[in-house]
């Protein structure tokens, strides 16, 4: 129905548009100069007629399920009548399922009757729907006919609506962001209403499970987020010494040495690196890189742990030397031309324009790129889930296994939970640091690219 | 990078009409090539020492071809072949011995565009220096940054803030910032490539005076448009036109007693 619905209103909307530019043709046919080209009456009409009619849908849509379910209710015989909101809702549900045939064994008569009654009024809603959006379009369609005249500005009028259906689409991206950031606030204000703030930010102990019984032992619900701060941290760190030195110093080649052909070849084969999904990235880092590790490390006398810090952070870091080489060769290719010849005529060579010149112009537009680079690892999940483990060590030492924000999260979340434990709520928590750090990196570093940008225009 | 075969100079043939009496660069036969494009056509010039020389010509005509040839900044161009003989001092500036670094350092350069490297103005200054290791104390750079400041004629007015950056000087100033960041090596030779193409006319003038100053100094060749910039600054001018040097001279003869009907056209005006 709801497809027959829109069908219509592509219908209406496709004849209505014909209708409109015959009419600014014919127009112009009997010589008038108009003031919009006879596509601009079309599309103002088509316009005129789809508004009212998806004006009738969002009117109809919280309205036609309240009728329903009352015509439901009130077919149902005075035993049967509900008492209570919870009651209310089991037998509507009995009628939905009545109505759709999927109703368990045989319904009650007064249940058949409700359920049949149920049936027929979302029918007669759906042709009602469908007859009141027609109409609707029918209004608009003789309103806006009304309305085309040589000197009427359909132009101005369509733009003008186009112009609400821009404003709308990136209201709809920034209310989303608006709406998650509130969400996981005010979830996490709940959590901090569970458990003090200063214990999670600063607490140096990370075991989340809440003890069931009051005498079991290992379940002390400690919420210090302190290890998960750490463990982030030192994987983010690998992850940069792996993607800060070889994406640069790709960049670096890329844009002053690569001759062109070279360039063009190697610099999307290094974007692809960009598209591997990180959940593939994460059973490399798993079954490849980590069994390496270890067996390295215990062939050099090291004890390693079979997940590592190590193991994530150098396939993270794998994974972000295209942010960094990408960024950082755009803005190594912004620097003007102009100021290595300036360094090539005073008689530098290549790599000293490299050092003294290219790079200290472009020092800031670097940094940011490793700025947006590092916030990628930070929220990155997939590859520390596989590769760096679950136990919330308080360590530095990259041979450990350590967990980061994102895992916990992940852990915390994953299976049956109630939405209202601490240990639930902490993932909102943790969820909102990890925003917040990353909110700020990016702020930061568009600022830096910024101020760069405003320094050669 | 191919080198013609070695070329009698004092013979006949390619001998330009009016030679100079002290040389400091010596061309002979010079062809440029970008790619499959033949830029400049059999070009032999003599600049002579301590005198300014200029090139005018149509735009596209080869000025800035020829000039880079001179220290070699064509070298930084892939598909640019160079043929013929350069000499500056009598000395092949093509040959494969000869370090680029080198030559760059007693050749400097002075680009269309001020491209004053984004660090202080102190920095702009000291880099050639820094580079070519000409100064052993931080007092001895100290020493060649106001010395090259006060030839470019710019101590006065920045001495006070050596430690801002230079992109923020006005653009005569960045210009005469980059004078002095070529003067700070001490070259023997300064190319200009319309330095004052993108100034006002108050910045233009005394960029003019500063070159008549260098002169002194320096062996200095000025590509420009402007026929009154070359007539007021140079000695000598050469006429350049479709890749070729159709005619040079002292400016006056040049600019009065054009030879070349193609000459004649431009200074009247008729064309470029
Ligand atoms: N980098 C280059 N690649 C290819 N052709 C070039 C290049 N630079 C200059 N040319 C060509 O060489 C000719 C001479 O250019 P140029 O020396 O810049 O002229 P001018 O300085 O007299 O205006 C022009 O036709 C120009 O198109
Ligand atoms: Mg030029």
């Amino acid at each position: 129905m709801v497809a027959v619905f829109f069908l219509a209103l592509v219908a209406i909307a496709v004849a209505a548009y014909l209708a409109g530019r015959l009419k600014g043709q014919r127009l112009v046919a009997a010589g008038a100069r108009l003031h919009s080209l006879p596509t601009y009456h079309g599309l103002f009409l088509a316009v005129a007629c789809v508004i009212p009619m998806l004006a009738v849908v969002v009117a109809w849509t919280p309205l036609a399920p309240r009728v329903v379910e009352s015509r439901a209710i009130a077919a149902l015989p005075a035993d049967l009548q509900p008492k209570s909101e919870l009651e209310h809702d089991a037998r509507l549900r009995e009628a939905r399922l009545v109505a759709v045939g999927q109703y368990a064994g045989a319904p009650s008569p007064g249940l058949a009757a409700a359920g049949e009654a149920y049936r027929s009024a979302r029918a007669a809603a759906e042709v009602l729907l469908l007859a009141l959006g027609i109409a609707a379009a029918a209004g608009g369609f003789v309103w806006g006919s009304r309305q085309l005249a040589p000197d009427f500005r359909a132009r101005n009028r369509f733009e003008r609506v186009t112009k609400v259906a821009l404003i709308a689409c990136s209201a709809v991206a920034v209310l989303t962001t608006v709406g998650i950031v509130f969400s996981v606030l005010f979830e996490t204000l709940r959590f901090f209403g569970r458990y003090p703030w200063h214990d999670f930010l600063f607490g140096l102990q990370w075991s989340p499970q809440i003890a069931i019984r009051a005498d079991q032992v290992g379940q002390s619900g400690a919420f210090g987020a302190v290890p998960l701060f750490v463990g982030t941290t030192l994987v983010m760190l690998i992850a940069i010494l792996v993607a800060g030195p070889v994406g640069l110093f790709a960049a670096i080649y890329m844009s002053e040495y690569a001759t062109p052909k070279f360039r063009a070849v190697a610099k999307p084969v290094l974007e692809v690196l960009a598209g591997i999904p990180t959940v593939v990235f994460g059973f490399f880092a798993a079954l490849t890189v980590a069994p390496f590790i270890k067996s390295t490390g215990e062939a050099l006398g090291l004890s390693v742990a079979s997940e590592s810090a190590l193991a994530a952070g150098l396939v993270m870091g794998v994974m972000i030397i295209p942010f960094v080489s990408s960024l950082s060769d755009d803005v190594i290719n912004a620097v003007p031309q102009s100021l290595r010849d300036g360094s090539y005529g005073m008689g530098a060579t290549r790599s000293e324009t490299i050092k003294k010149v290219v790079l200290p112009a472009a020092l800031p537009g670097i940094v940011s790129a490793l700025m947006l680079a590092v916030s990628r690892a930070v929220g990155e999940t997939m590859i520390v889930v596989m590769a760096a483990g679950l136990a919330g060590n308080l360590t530095f030492n990259p041979l450990e296994a350590v967990t980061t924000v994102t895992v916990q999260i992940k852990t915390l979340l994953v299976g049956d939970q109630e939405f209202d434990s601490a240990k639930t709520l902490s993932a909102f928590a943790l969820g909102f640091v990890l925003f917040f750090f990353t909110l700020l990196l990016n702020v930061v570093a568009l600022r830096i690219v910024r101020k760069y940008r405003e320094q050669y225009d | 990078m191919t080198t013609m075969p070695q070329i009698d100079l004092a013979g006949a043939g390619v001998q330009p009409a009016t030679a100079v009496a002290k040389p400091k660069v010596v061309a002979r036969d010079v062809n440029v090539h970008y790619g499959e494009k033949h830029a400049l056509h059999n070009v032999s010039i003599d600049i002579p020492e301590q005198a300014v020389t200029a090139f005018i010509g149509p735009s596209g005509c080869g000025k800035s071809t020829f000039l880079r040839c001179i220290n070699r900044m064509n070298d930084t161009i892939a598909s640019c072949r160079v043929t013929g003989r350069i000499e500056l001092d009598g000395e092949d500036i093509y040959d494969r011995s000869l370090d680029v670094v080198q030559l760059r350092a007693r050749v400097g350069m002075v680009f269309q565009k001020p491209n004053p490297f984004p660090k202080s103005i102190y920095e702009n200054v000291a880099y050639g220096p820094r580079i070519h290791g000409l100064a052993q104390s931080k007092a001895e750079l100290d020493e060649i940054v106001e010395r090259s400041l006060k030839r470019a004629s710019l101590f006065e007015e920045v001495k006070d803030r050596l430690d801002a950056p230079g992109t923020g000087l006005s653009g005569g100033q960045q210009q005469r910032l980059c004078i002095a960041r070529a003067i700070a090596v001490s070259p023997e030779v300064i190319l200009m490539d319309e330095p004052c193409s993108a100034l006002d006319p108050i910045a233009t003038a005394r960029i003019e005076e500063l070159i008549d100053e260098l002169r002194e100094n320096y062996t200095i060749v000025i590509v420009t448009h402007s026929m009154q910039q070359a007539a007021r600054v140079s000695q000598r001018t050469a006429f350049f036109h479709l890749g070729k040097l159709v005619e040079q001279g002292p400016t006056e003869h040049i600019f009065t007693t054009p030879e070349d009907k193609r000459t004649q056209d431009y200074i009247t005006g008729r064309f470029g």
